[in-house]
């Protein structure tokens, strides 16, 4: 069983005068206990709206999300049940998610009072402990967090939503505002984390580089949609829609070789007046006839491989005949 | 050919309580036609080191060291006269054009605006190089973009017109100041083509910094790398990126995820905060996160040595041959 489902999920946003912009249209998405799953797309795509849906800060026009088995929609900001929060968010920038006049541990500890954890002696304890468990000193629950380097803070901030002992975090670009080594080192704790604490995590991210490193599974978004996904060396050896192999091929190669990375030509379209048809139609060096009427759902092309292209099946028989070295599992 | 030559550049700031040291001795050159790189973290001074070449940097600041474009010294430059070589010789893109634009002027109002300053250039043939120039860097229909708004342009185009603009006065040397940092990597990719195409029609140096080494690895020529002010380690970019020497530079790309490096490998992240001007330790400024520091790395200032094509600031060079 899913520790979290998210099952077509839409958002849409009403305006006055003009049709609705779908910035999430149908879209899928489910992370297993001790899961990382990574959500990756260019920016505009609808990957931070899917996440803020996921955890109830944006208002889902459709769908279900269901949390250890328990549909938890329609969410309400003011009244989570205990079972609601053991879905948490982390967000992209830990200076604004802390505040910067309380201590760390105090901060910590309202967590756990406003989920009414433990009694209010045992929770300094608890704090400590929970800042131990992301790498950071006990000491560190007397400071404030403009004593803390950007990736100490995006430690606390994780600690924190630790505190609801989740079963799922959602990671709103969690490492984007870190310098490569920070990058490094709160990759690394998020997989441990995953490991052993069995915690699920939708990592949403525009870096396919650093997921590729950390995911188990990638769900690759496109103009508000779920175009590809898959387990992640699979995906990344043979991708199987044209948008996901455009992605990989325009990550640069920091090794010394010149790789000049390719550029996608166009642009992301106005998500209020999508393209008819395949949504990325209008990009693809692949397109034909049908492309720019048809859409294509996303559905099961080979065993666990799911995207949404006319030529995803094709593309797989040609794949899998040896043309791309297929990586192994790891 | 050296187009400019830096040679032992040391800029300071003096703040309420103390002189910070941003930029330690720093020399470097930029041949003509050629991509320099400047590479480092955060806060390691790789901007500062520029802005104080083309006298942008605060009245607080102090330049000391020279710096020959064409044969003159930029430093000791009279203000006025370096406004005329900048204005004339350099052009300058910076990491976000929506904050480099005058929002409430029209793009062509913007390109042309600096030619007619700098040359006394007519309106009308200032609008036929804009054109030219907004064709060159493939904005579609230059016409009306040139009568358009910043704000009407995504990332990657406002970054292409601001580009152009940056070519507005046919300089030598363009200056690029993580240009792509704020793109996607999609849209990165078209900007990295269009400076490599850009440097070859017309042999222009370029200056390009950024934290990014997949990036200096496709443009970089020569690339120096920054730590706490001073450069490490410099040489030609492919054989640094391939073997780095110098303790930092390899930290830094084992930093990095590499498309081609098995998933699952840990990522190696760099012990200890980045040094900060105004706590910058004795010795080597690297030392207190090296893993192969020596004691007299704690209290010896390390010479960027040269080794053939490559300098390097470390003595214990742990990674030689």
């Amino acid at each position: 069983m899913s520790a979290l489902e998210i099952r077509n999920l839409e958002v849409s946003y009403e305006r006055r005068g003009h049709e609705p912009v779908r910035a999430v249209v149908d879209a899928s998405v489910s992370v297993g206990r001790g899961e990382i799953v990574g959500l990756v797309g260019e920016s505009g795509c609808g990957k931070s709206t899917l996440a803020r849906a996921a955890v109830g800060l944006v208002r889902p026009t459709g769908g279900t999300i269901v949390l250890e088995g328990r549909e938890l929609s329609p969410l309400d900001r003011g009244a989570r049940s205990r079972e609601a929060t053991r879905l948490q968010m982390v967000f992209q920038n830990p200076y604004a998610s802390l505040n910067p006049r309380r201590r760390i541990g105090r901060q910590i500890a309202d967590a756990l009072a406003i989920l009414g954890l433990g009694s209010r002696a045992e929770r300094p304890r608890k704090a400590r402990e929970l800042l131990e468990r992301v790498g950071l000193p006990a000491s560190a629950a007397s400071r404030y967090p403009h004593e803390f380097s950007g990736g100490q803070r995006q430690r606390i901030a994780i600690a924190r939503s630790l505190a609801a002992d989740p079963s799922v975090l959602v990671l709103d670009e969690p490492l984007s505002s870190l310098d490569a080594s920070a990058q490094a080192q709160i990759a690394n704790l998020l997989v441990d984390l995953s490991h052993n604490f069995e915690l699920g995590l939708l990592l949403i991210s525009h870096d396919l580089g650093i997921v590729h490193q950390v995911a188990d599974r990638v769900c690759v978004m496109y103009l508000g949609e779920i175009v590809e996904e898959g387990a992640t060396d699979d995906l990344w050896a043979r991708p199987l829609h044209p948008y996901t192999e455009a992605l990989i091929n325009a990550i640069p190669h920091p090794d010394g070789r010149r790789f000049m990375p390719e550029a996608l030509p166009g642009e992301v379209p106005d998500p209020a007046r999508p393209p008819a048809g395949c949504r990325f139609h209008p990009r693809c060096p692949l397109a034909f006839e049908r492309c720019a009427h048809d859409h294509p759902a996303l559905e099961e092309v080979v065993d666990r491989r799911r995207a949404a292209c006319w030529l995803a099946a094709d593309r797989a028989l040609t794949r899998s005949a040896g043309t791309v070295p297929r990586a192994v599992e790891g | 050919m050296t187009l400019l030559d830096v040679e032992q550049l040391r800029v300071s700031i003096a703040t309420d309580d103390a002189r910070l040291q941003i930029v330690d001795r720093v020399s470097y050159q930029v041949g003509e036609g050629r991509i320099f790189g400047i590479a480092g973290e955060s806060g390691s001074g790789k901007t500062v080191s520029v802005l104080a070449l083309m006298g942008l940097l605060p009245k607080s600041a102090s330049v000391k060291g020279t710096a020959r474009f064409e044969g003159n010294d930029l430093v000791s430059m009279p203000p006025a006269r370096l406004r005329q070589v900048c204005g004339r010789e350099i052009g300058l893109v910076f990491q976000d054009p929506l904050t480099s634009f005058h929002p409430m002027l029209s793009v062509g109002r913007q390109l042309t605006e600096h030619l007619r300053h700098h040359f006394g250039t007519s309106r009308a043939e200032a609008r036929v190089r804009a054109l030219a120039l907004l064709d060159e860097v493939r904005i579609p229909d230059p016409e009306s973009a040139f009568e358009r708004y910043p704000h009407e342009f995504s990332g990657g185009m406002r970054q292409r017109i601001a580009i152009a603009g940056a070519l507005m006065c046919e300089p030598r040397l363009l200056i690029a100041d993580e240009p792509t940092t704020a793109l996607d990597v999609t849209v990165q990719a078209g900007i990295l083509r269009l400076i490599d195409r850009l440097r070859r029609d017309r042999a222009l140096s370029v200056i390009l910094i950024t934290h990014d080494l997949g990036v200096m690895s496709a443009l970089a020529d020569d690339l120096a790398i920054f730590y706490g002010g001073r450069i490490v380690e410099d040489g030609r970019a492919e054989a640094l990126l391939a073997t780095p020497r110098h303790p930092y530079t390899r930290a830094l790309l084992d930093a990095l995820p590499h498309p081609e490096t098995a998933r699952g490998a840990p990522l190696l992240g760099i012990p200890g905060p980045p040094a900060q001007p105004g706590s910058l330790p004795s010795g080597c400024v690297f030392h207190p996160r090296c893993a192969y520091a020596v004691d007299t790395c704690r209290t010896e200032v390390p010479e960027l040595r040269r080794i053939g094509e490559r300098g390097l600031a470390c003595p214990v060079d742990p990674f030689a041959g």
